[in-house]
């Protein structure tokens, strides 16, 4: 019987470190690659440094177009920002002050607004859908909050997509204003390559190669998905190891209490 | 079972009007129990274990969730964020809703192995399937609540299906829906129907064990218990035992829990839910895969062998008929098999009809996760022929041709004979 349970232990283990393992094709029809993230495996952890790398691409490049709704200011304090630096980043943004006295949250047909807060949401690139898509050519730039959780095989999805850019292979029909792309579903998109090489300057001296622009958001966006993911699987490890003793010593009591019977 | 006499004077004073300590005394304590159960006894207890927690996770999850189309997304993404462990509530209650339909199938296959259903356990199996179909009712209503793409879609595929009832399908899918697609009505049904059917499944599982203790547990050998020293009491026995099975079964949930909580979801569903949007795929969560196989099995054609029927029966009913036969089927299961012997330790044909059976339900699982077309197709229609052919013709026939092998006396017979069934109760 401990045969058993050992064997359907290793198979937990072995299964759960291999979810994130082996290439997929994507909807595109490209195989995805895997990519060696900090997040894999049993012992999976945020590289907080990789974090704020990511969170700068995100907000000096997607952040022009894609929103992160779920997101406020204060949880930035959880990769590696002070509550000084949260407050400055925050500050740099303008959020919705109305209504003021007289009950207006427009002033002369502009909005009212006050220096973000870290108590506030991320503020959003658009105020809504429509003006999303009016900016676009009609095309509607997702929410990335949850992108790594809302796509199969998503970190990796994410990272393919950002690196996998190409010119257009002789006689695909590529639409106007669509880009092309082996990852995306149809293999055209309307996103234009977003990254080039040092399109940021990184602020710890990383050199900004696409490839590493590409990892870092997408980092950020992993944490963004499962801010839990460190603490859960930090608290999984506690668990499973309480758990394989005290399921060794339950099995104990059960041959000892029926070997009376016998 | 003898009246218990109590020395503490509180339990001697409460029992005296009220006995409830003799009443569990009798029902978890002396309860007699066949002595050879063997492992796949452990999934009934098992299955009220995981009941208890989801209702107990429910319940913190209902004090935090919003129902309202509005707001029911980000109050699950807040639950996941904001809320102190709201992740992990939130992620017991989800995957606890797939190791509840593990759980279960496995109880339900032991019941088919074993025979279980047979006399006089007709209603013990019944109210069992009854409470699978509520447990399937709560699930399609739960998964809804998080209002995510998959969810929205989910519930248009289903409750569609009500329309094909004659007559009235219209009506009532309006009814259903609380006006003319699924939206803030449908949710908030939805809602507190999904926060009611656990306790319907909480009463059917008293009766379900009412039944069982009436007639107690059948046992891998299938004779009856024809004495004392056939049984054991079930403490400490089988607290014991079924106490091992709960933490080899919390190895494996809270692995998925811990590690990998996404892995029997969609990530579709992590999109909020967009009436104007159809994802390609729409594909219910993994349990209902085999149900779903057979609803896109019946072909439109199928139907015309029979030439007048079609103008009564579109393929869409008959794939709804067919899925819902398939779970009603089971009801009359006690029925259809017309074999004396209840074990298939000692019924050699059943034994292979039985996994044959099991690989065909998996089959069509398989097929209702892909698309209804092509190979995909072919191969769920084949096993879904099979799937009726097994219940209806195999079941029926079997008892009738089956050479069986000899029962042993009795229980005590089989294990004092030193034989494999004993070791297997150890």
């Amino acid at each position: 019987m401990f045969k058993k349970v050992i064997i359907l232990a290793a198979f937990v283990v072995a299964f759960s470190s291999s979810v994130n393992v082996g290439s997929v094709r994507a909807a595109g029809g490209a195989e995805i690659n895997s990519q060696d993230w900090t997040t894999n495996g049993l012992f999976g952890f945020f590289d907080r440094k990789q974090l704020k790398r990511g969170f700068q691409v995100y907000s000096e490049i997607c952040a022009s177009c894609h929103s992160v709704r779920l997101l406020f200011y204060r949880n930035l304090e959880e990769i590696g920002f002070s509550p000084e630096e949260v407050k400055k980043i925050a500050a740099e943004a303008e959020v919705a002050a109305g209504p003021n006295e007289d009950g207006d949250t427009h002033d002369d047909g502009e909005l009212i607004v006050r220096p973000g807060k870290p108590f506030d949401r991320i503020v959003s690139p658009y105020p809504n859908e429509f003006a999303a898509r009016a900016a676009n050519a009609g095309a509607l730039p997702p929410d990335l909050t949850l992108m790594t959780k809302a796509r199969l095989n998503g970190p990796n999805y994410v990272h393919a997509l950002l690196t996998g850019y190409k010119d257009a292979p002789s006689g695909f029909k590529l639409s106007e204003g669509m880009n092309y792309n082996p990852y995306f579903s149809g293999s055209q998109i309307a996103m234009g390559a977003p990254l080039s090489d040092d399109g940021v300057e990184y602020a710890d001296g990383t050199k900004a190669t696409v490839g590493q622009m590409a990892k870092d958001v997408t980092a950020f966006l992993i944490w963004s998905a499962e801010p839990e993911l460190e603490e859960r699987k930090r608290m999984g490890i506690k668990v499973m190891l309480f758990l394989f003793v005290f399921t060794a010593l339950l099995y104990a009591v059960k041959r000892q209490v029926w070997a009376k019977l016998h | 079972m003898s009246t218990p006499t109590w020395k503490n004077p509180i339990i001697k004073w409460v029992d005296h009007r009220l006995p409830v300590f003799t009443f569990l005394d009798h029902s978890i304590i002396t309860y007699p129990t066949p002595r050879n159960l063997n492992y796949w006894w452990n999934f009934g207890s098992l299955a009220g274990m995981i009941l208890v927690i989801m209702i107990a996770t429910g319940i913190v999850l209902a004090m935090n969730y919003t129902g309202h189309t509005s707001m029911a997304f980000d109050s699950v993404e807040r639950i996941m964020r904001d809320v102190n462990y709201g992740w992990l509530i939130r992620y017991l209650h989800m995957n606890g809703g797939s190791m509840f339909f593990i759980v279960v199938y496995i109880h339900l296959f032991r019941g088919m192995y074993y025979g279980s259903y047979k006399n006089p356990r007709e209603l013990l199996w019944i109210i069992g399937v009854m409470i699978f179909l509520a447990m399937m009712a709560t699930a399609f209503l739960g998964y809804v609540l998080p209002w995510g793409q998959m969810s929205f879609w989910g519930a248009t595929v289903i409750t569609n299906l009500f329309s094909v009832i004659p007559f009235f399908g219209e009506a009532i899918v309006q009814w259903l829906w609380g006006g003319f697609s699924v939206d803030n009505p449908t949710l908030n049904k939805f809602f507190s129907l999904h926060y009611l059917l656990p306790f319907v499944i909480f009463g059917l599982v008293f009766v379900h064990l009412w039944a069982l203790h009436t007639h107690k547990s059948g046992n891998p050998l299938g004779v009856e218990v024809k004495g004392d020293q056939d049984e054991i009491p079930f403490h400490p026995y089988y607290t014991a035992k079924d106490s091992f099975g709960v933490g080899v079964f919390l190895i494996v949930y809270l692995g998925f829990v811990f590690f990998a909580p996404n892995f029997f979801g969609e990530p579709d569903n992590y999109i909020e839910a967009n009436p104007l949007v159809t994802p390609p795929h729409i594909v219910p969560e993994w349990y209902f895969l085999p149900y779903y196989a057979i609803l896109r099995a019946v072909p439109d054609n199928f139907i015309d062998v029979w030439g007048i029927l079609p103008v009564i029966i579109p393929a869409k009913t008959a794939g709804v008929i067919g899925m819902f036969a398939s779970i009603l089927l089971l009801m009359v299961l006690p029925w259809l098999d017309t074999s004396k012997v209840r074990s298939a330790r000692f019924r050699p044909t059943y034994f292979w009809l039985f996994w044959i059976f099991v690989i065909d339900t998996i089959i069509l699982g398989f097929m209702g996760a892909k698309p209804a077309e092509g190979n995909f197709l072919l191969i769920g229609r084949i096993a879904t022929a099979y799937y009726f052919l097994h219940l209806v013709v195999f079941m029926p026939l079997l008892g009738k041709f089956e050479k069986t092998k000899p029962l042993p006396d009795s229980i005590s017979a089989a294990v004092t004979a030193g034989g494999s069934d004993a070791k297997e109760g150890s």
